[in-house]
């Protein structure tokens, strides 16, 4: 799928994650920066949780920057979800 | 279908802070209540629902009561959330602003429509009402009596002051009535009634003060909006030494002479009939005794 929107999910508090994501053009591939205090220990599950959800919504061309804040994966998955349902214009039952 | 929670303290878990949420059985409330209304902005609804889905798939809430309260189905959000939430089957679903039978009835189909598309039963996840208007509190028996999956009603008093455009204060007193016909109508169903909750959490005294009111006049328990409040609440909800003395003497007899037939007896001269044995259940079972360790 072909996201539309540049759009964001999360936070920088404590336990959370902060996910920007924004369309890039077809067959330039995924983008993707992730900054994380834990990254030695974690950034694999990371970036794993992230595109477990690029994958599921098919989305093969994006700019991704993620900057986590201790998130669990259920978090990050979460916000991944959220930034690109936003970004993709599908989310329903929100403003 | 009344659920065996002992319900002292619900506490309120903001749906759209995954701290709080991660955390949200570590603090030993009976029941916690992932909020996806009031605590969340109305731009944030839907990173809350997905939030708060995924949490309830993957994080332990230990021995705690799981509660969700969505959006009123009259908002742009209800319905999202119960599509989201009601496939996960948490322990509850707290239903806020419930105003008439009619109201309740659209959402239990809807709820038990997903249910159907799930293939769930209709007898795992309960239902809590809220009460947090004038008109809920005028029809809040015929809200209590409408379905089985009804096992609480719960009062929100700081809609509840807004709707009767009064002021919230910390005695309570322009709600003691929508209180006491809120426990009413609980009761008359055997269900449970869980209080507002008290809003100065710096004001210990204040809340054990209320809290005890709502004890006497007859809440199951009370909601909490910080995990500091749990602890008094379950001190003032839980029986005393001396209650529990007294009622395991009372249990006990009462095997004793049901074993023998005898109906009515007496224990340290006072009748025993079902009513205080009713009680001293009530009492045994606030104290984690099992009733089964008498026979």
């Amino acid at each position: 799928m072909q996201l539309k929107y540049r759009s964001k999910a999360g936070s920088f508090e404590s336990s959370d994650i902060l996910i920007i994501v924004e369309p890039a053009e077809e067959k330039t591939g995924r983008d993707i920066k992730i900054n994380s205090a834990v990254m030695l220990q974690f950034g694999e599950s990371i970036e794993k949780a992230i595109t477990d959800v690029l994958n599921k919504y098919q989305i093969d061309d994006i700019r991704l920057i993620a900057q986590d804040k201790g998130a669990l994966i259920p978090t990050i998955s979460a916000r991944a979800e959220t930034a690109i349902k936003r970004s993709l214009g599908i989310q329903e039952g929100t403003l | 279908m009344k659920k065996n929670f002992k319900r002292r303290s619900m506490l309120y878990i903001p749906g759209n802070n995954p701290a709080m949420l991660q955390q949200g059985g570590v603090y030993g409330a009976d029941s916690i209540l992932l909020d996806l209304e009031d605590a969340v902005a109305l731009n944030q609804k839907d990173a809350a629902r997905i939030l708060v889905r995924n949490m309830l798939k993957s994080i332990n809430f230990y021995n705690s009561e799981v509660s969700v309260r969505v959006n009123p189905l009259n908002t742009p959000f209800g319905k999202a959330d119960l599509e989201a939430i009601v496939p996960l089957q948490p322990d509850s679903i707290r239903i806020p602003k419930t105003e008439t039978a009619e109201q309740l009835a659209e959402l239990i189909e809807t709820i038990e429509k997903i249910e159907d598309e799930h293939n769930l039963t209709h007898d795992k996840m309960t239902i809590h009402a809220m009460i947090e208007t004038a008109l809920g509190v005028q029809n809040v028996f015929e809200i209590a009596k409408f379905s089985k999956r009804v096992d609480a009603i719960t009062i929100g008093g700081q809609d509840l002051t807004a709707d009767m455009n009064i002021a919230s204060t910390k005695d309570g007193g322009g709600i003691d009535f929508a209180r006491k016909r809120i426990i009413m109508a609980a009761k008359a169903n055997n269900i449970d009634a869980i209080d507002t909750v008290f809003v100065d959490i710096d004001d210990d005294e204040g809340l054990k003060k209320d809290a005890a009111y709502a004890k006497k006049i007859g809440f199951t328990g009370k909601a909490v909006i910080n995990p500091r409040q749990i602890e008094p609440i379950h001190d003032i909800y839980s029986p005393t030494d001396e209650e529990i003395r007294k009622a395991t003497k009372v249990y006990k007899a009462f095997v004793k002479n049901t074993k023998e037939g005898i109906g009515v007896f007496a224990v340290d001269g006072k009748m025993v009939d079902r009513p205080v044995v009713q009680r001293a259940e009530h009492i045994l079972s606030l104290a984690d005794i099992d009733l089964q360790s008498f026979e």
